[in-house]
């Protein structure tokens, strides 16, 4: 751990890192000519297999597994579109690499479609990210000029097309059904599953989806070997047959109220608090943390009790919290107020969510609207309750969505109500001390300082006929 | 044969069935609310209104393994094996929740809205809604926003079940209707300047599942629990789709599709739809009339053009007459037969035209066409040929004479000086402005005969020289039988009575033939049936779906061969 160097990282601050010129000097390349011409598809699936790469993501499932389930006799093509769209909330590490080390991508999208027999790649860009657009963009040109990408790369037979393709800025556009839906031209509503993209995605052709940093390891993978990889974060645990372990290296996105905030690579497994330590310098103004968000808003929240949980694919849901998330950590420092936090919260996933679903349409909206009636202290207790079965009963898992975006609405509410139910409580009895114990329902606020509910309202107050 | 285990109970379903949960719990009587769902449209699973507990039971051990979490029924396949439960306290606590999410932010306006009485949403509520609202209090919004010039859209009733937006992509394959914002500011609007104006567009008025979507056609005009519904055929083309009349007091309200998988499956079109205003016109024939002539008597004075008023028993009797004088030679008598009349009354206008001239000029009367068929993407299609009847008049004409005559033959036999009396029904829906189905060139063809028999809806060219000028009904006003330009046969019932002093041809013509009693096309159909081996499918109970006569043809034909076949061996 004290030994660590970043791999993933290798490039940043390094000057013009993101050149095709600097990154074979530093070795880049070197791997995909050999496995291009010396091995076949199955080889490259089976490696990434064997190193126990999960994906970076937010969902951590295996990268080698996610690869066979597409069809063994598939004639038409086989598209590999990878996941830029990068809108949790604290996540940055995506731009990181795509900003400082583009090739080192690139070289694991080349190797994942050889290894997925796909010939077309699409990167799925984020809105807001225009100097990854522009160093990414101007990597694919230099790797078509170094004949890396297109017909017949580097005398291998193999041959890819690489599209980068710039989103319109909804969060909604991360899902992967929901990414395919926006590359084939339409609104981005999730589709149903099954079936998978694996069998039916793109354009009905057999799909994989990945995240940028999944490739970036992809390309470690291939120029380290296995047993590096292996060698980093945590073994899987032996007591439970179904864990896979945590390998590799991760970039953590550090922010909050800490003194140093960053991407830091780090072995996966890394407590938080170790994390805000080491790398961030500690709670900003020598104040002490609050909570934490473990890995992306939608994963939950931590105690400052909990900051030695590790962050691992396994260890933030150990303490009650959906999982590692795109492992990007926020801390909030003592003044925080939760019923901000869950504001915040709440106005988000309201505006992101895409309302195909009822449960998470109105869910989101009724949460957030809860949310700020109790901040203008109108509150009731009966409201934590509400909020509470609200969050138990919308989203993927109990089964009443099509896509994972009403649990990560669901996993800040559940989170910062059973953790800080106290301060919930105390706020709401010292700010409407005259209707906290009501339980009739109340005139909603028409309101004020919330993006989706002021639209919202004047919406309402319009009335249109155009024909 | 695959089983489904539907609550506990055993179901069988097809092996080659493609259901999904909520058709096959529907086989075990289990309904399972749904909004998003329509068998007619692609699957999006998106109200959560149909989420149940699936399973699977092990066949050689019968073991049943539950999922841990709900599904929707409409995107889950019914196999062997398949275990649905519809009724569980899970199920019931989605349901309640769902309910409640829709109405958070619905006006919940049913006093004034149309739908009240057929809305899924108040329905599904008192079903599986809880009785108390917990969110909060919004006060009333009512936006309405004009998205077609027949289709009106009330934003803040809409629950975004999406069928709407799905039918004109899919059904129509004009894509006009979307879905704009996101979220809770969801709404269903059009592109500026693109507004819903399909010839499909009113079907979206049926599919919405509460009351978002009005048709301007019926909008206030009516509650709908005051309605009553008659299974029917629309007459407007020869698709002859299935369609319910609702009506209140003889007066039709508005047409709805009437599912029927042979035929239009869910849908009508608008022309269909909007096309029973004729019937209350008033400018229709309400009276029986015979032009002045020496034999009126002086009491009876005759109207502006130039008839006089005849009672209906009189009509039974005298018209038999006047064309019997007008043409005495055999041969002399030409009837047109429309093809707006059922079968059965093609079949008795046939019959009294024999009985009168044993060798009269029997054609089919004049059809209406437009240019062409118009196909849907989604497989529906407007026909050409505008009215509903010109197959089954054909084959009733084939019962009594040589067949294959067409109106433009009829033109010409009488042009030609073969026919002295004529008798010419009509009953097509040109209700003014429309311009009258005959211009008066053609109509003088008829000039110079010594009886013109004329029944029709509206006025037209040929009225100035007919002797008598007969009233017809209306498509709602009619019973019988039609059969379409599939050779499907389709019978219904009269909805509405006629317009006082309007017998319908069938009534006429059932006293006209001197048979007993009230007009029953149904003694009517089985004697034609028993009569004709082509329509020899007419003589049972018709089903709601009507009966292939191809079909009958072709298993009457086998089953003669086969009794054949012992007595030549």
């Amino acid at each position: 751990m004290e030994d660590f160097k970043p791999v993933l990282l290798e490039a940043v601050g390094v000057p013009n890192g993101h050149t095709l010129a600097s990154y074979l000097a530093r070795g880049g390349y070197a791997p995909l000519k050999r496995l291009l011409t010396e091995k076949k598809p199955a080889d490259v699936v089976e490696l990434v297999k064997a190193s126990g790469l999960r994906g970076r993501g937010g969902a951590g499932f295996s990268t080698g597994l996610k690869w066979t389930f597409l069809p063994k006799d598939h004639t038409g093509p086989i598209y590999l579109c990878i996941n830029a769209d990068e809108s949790e909330p604290g996540t940055f590490n995506n731009r990181i690499l795509m900003e400082d080390d583009p090739h080192q991508v690139i070289e694991g999208i080349i190797l994942s479609a050889f290894a997925t027999r796909a010939s077309t790649a699409y990167i799925y860009l984020r809105y807001e990210y225009p100097r990854s657009w522009d160093r990414l963009q101007a990597a694919i040109d230099e790797a078509y000029a170094g004949g890396y990408l297109g017909p017949n790369i580097q005398g291998s037979g193999f041959s890819l097309d690489i599209y980068l393709h710039r989103g319109a800025a909804a969060y909604i556009c991360g899902e992967e059904t929901g990414l395919i839906e926006s590359l084939e031209g339409k609104r981005a509503w999730p589709r149903i599953k099954p079936p998978f993209p694996a069998v039916e995605g793109l354009f009905k052709q057999p799909t994989v989806v990945n995240n940028i940093e999944t490739m970036a390891c992809v390309a470690q993978i291939a120029r380290r070997g296995v047993e590096w990889f292996r060698s980093i974060g945590v073994p899987a645990d032996p007591k439970n047959p179904r864990d896979p372990g945590s390998y590799g290296p991760k970039l953590y996105c550090l922010s909050g109220h800490v003194e140093k905030p960053g991407c830091y690579e780090a072995p996966l497994g890394i407590t938080v608090r170790e994390l805000v330590d080491r790398f961030g310098g500690g709670v900003w103004k020598g104040r002490r943390a609050k909570a934490a968000i473990p890995g992306g808003i939608s994963m939950g929240l931590l105690t400052e009790a909990e900051f030695d949980t590790p962050l691992d694919f396994s260890g933030p849901s150990k303490v009650g919290c959906l999982g590692l998330g795109t492992a990007a950590v926020v801390v909030l420092d003592e003044t925080v107020s939760m019923i901000d936090f869950l504001h915040n919260s709440c106005r988000f996933f309201a505006h992101e969510s895409c309302g195909q679903c009822t449960p998470c349409r109105e869910g989101t909206s009724w949460s957030l609207r809860m949310l700020e009636r109790i901040k203008q202290g109108k509150g009731r207790l009966v409201d934590l309750d509400l909020l509470l079965e609200i969050g138990n009963t919308m989203g993927m898992m109990p089964g009443s969505t099509i896509c994972g975006l009403a649990d990560g609405a669901a996993w800040p509410i559940k989170n910062a109500i059973k953790k800080f139910h106290g301060e919930f409580a105390d706020f709401i009895r010292r700010t409407n001390p005259d209707g906290w114990m009501v339980t009739e329902p109340v005139p909603a606020l028409a309101i004020l300082g919330s993006h989706a509910s002021e639209r919202l309202h004047e919406r309402k107050k319009q009335n249109t006929s155009r024909f | 044969m695959p089983t489904v285990i539907v609550d506990g109970k055993d179901i069988q379903i097809g092996a080659d069935e493609r259901l999904n949960c909520i058709e096959a719990a529907r086989r075990a009587g289990a309904e399972i609310p749904h909004y998003c769902w329509h068998p007619g449209l692609s699957v999006v699973a998106s109200c959560r209104m149909c989420l149940i507990e699936t399973g699977s039971r092990d066949a050689a051990t019968g073991k049943v393994s539950m999922m841990p979490k709900l599904v929707p029924a409409c995107q889950t396949p019914a196999k062997d094996g398949t275990v649905i439960v519809t009724a569980s306290d899970l199920v019931k606590d989605s349901r309640a929740r769902v309910e409640e999410a829709l109405l958070i932010d619905h006006p919940i306006d049913c006093p004034i809205c149309d739908k009240a009485g057929e809305c899924l949403l108040q329905d599904y509520h008192f079903e599986h809604g809880q009785s108390e609202r917990r969110a909060d209090i919004h006060p009333f919004t009512s936006r309405r926003r004009d998205v077609g010039p027949t289709v009106t859209l009330f934003v803040d009733r809409c629950i975004m079940c999406t069928r709407c937006v799905r039918f004109a992509r899919e059904v129509a394959g004009t894509s006009e209707l979307m879905v704009i914002n996101r979220g809770a500011t969801e709404e269903i609007d059009v592109f500026p300047g693109f507004p819903l104006e399909n010839k499909l567009a009113g079907n979206v008025v049926d599919l919405c599942p509460v009351g978002a979507l009005g048709d301007k056609d019926f909008l206030y005009q009516q509650r709908v629990w005051f309605l009553k519904r008659e299974a029917n055929v629309c007459g407007g083309c020869a698709a002859g789709c299935s369609i319910h009349t609702e009506h209140n007091q003889d007066t039709i309200y508005r047409l709805k599709p009437r599912e029927n998988p042979h035929v239009n499956q869910w849908w009508i079109c608008d022309e269909g739809r909007y096309g029973w205003h004729h019937v209350h016109d008033p400018s229709r024939v309400l009276e029986a009339g015979r032009r002045l002539d020496a034999h009126s008597r002086a009491a009876t004075a005759a109207d502006a053009s130039g008839f006089n008023a005849v009672e209906w028993a009189d009509v039974v009797t005298r018209l038999r007459s006047d064309l019997k004088t007008a043409s005495p030679a055999a041969g002399r008598l030409a009837v047109a037969v429309s093809p707006m009349l059922t079968v059965e009354e093609a079949w008795m206008l046939c019959a009294i035209a024999k009985s009168i001239d044993p060798q009269a000029y029997l054609a089919v009367g004049f059809v209406p066409r437009s240019e062409a068929d118009e196909t849907f993407p989604g497989g529906f299609t407007i026909r050409a040929e505008k009215c509903p009847n010109r197959l089954g008049v054909e084959a009733v004409i084939a019962l009594f004479d040589h067949p294959g005559h067409t109106w433009t033959d009829l033109l010409e036999h009488v042009q030609a000086g073969h026919a002295d009396a004529a008798w010419i029904t009509a009953g097509y829906p040109t209700a003014p402005p429309h311009s009258p189905w005959i211009d008066t060139a053609t109509a003088a063809a008829f000039e110079g005969l010594k009886c013109l028999v004329v029944q029709d809806l509206f006025d037209s060219p040929l009225f100035a020289l007919a002797t008598w000028r007969l009233p017809a009904a209306g498509f709602a006003e009619r019973a019988g039988t039609w059969v379409n330009i599939a050779m499907r046969a389709q019978s219904f019932k009269q909805a509405i009575r006629p317009p006082a002093g309007v017998w319908p041809e069938g009534r006429l013509y059932w006293n006209m033939l001197g048979r007993l009693g009230l007009y029953d096309p149904t003694a009517v159909r089985r004697q034609i049936a028993e009569s004709s081996a082509s329509l020899a499918a007419l003589a049972g109970d018709m089903p709601a779906t009507g009966v292939d006569l191809r079909i009958h043809q072709l298993v009457s034909a086998d089953s003669i061969h086969t009794k054949a076949t012992p007595s030549h061996s």
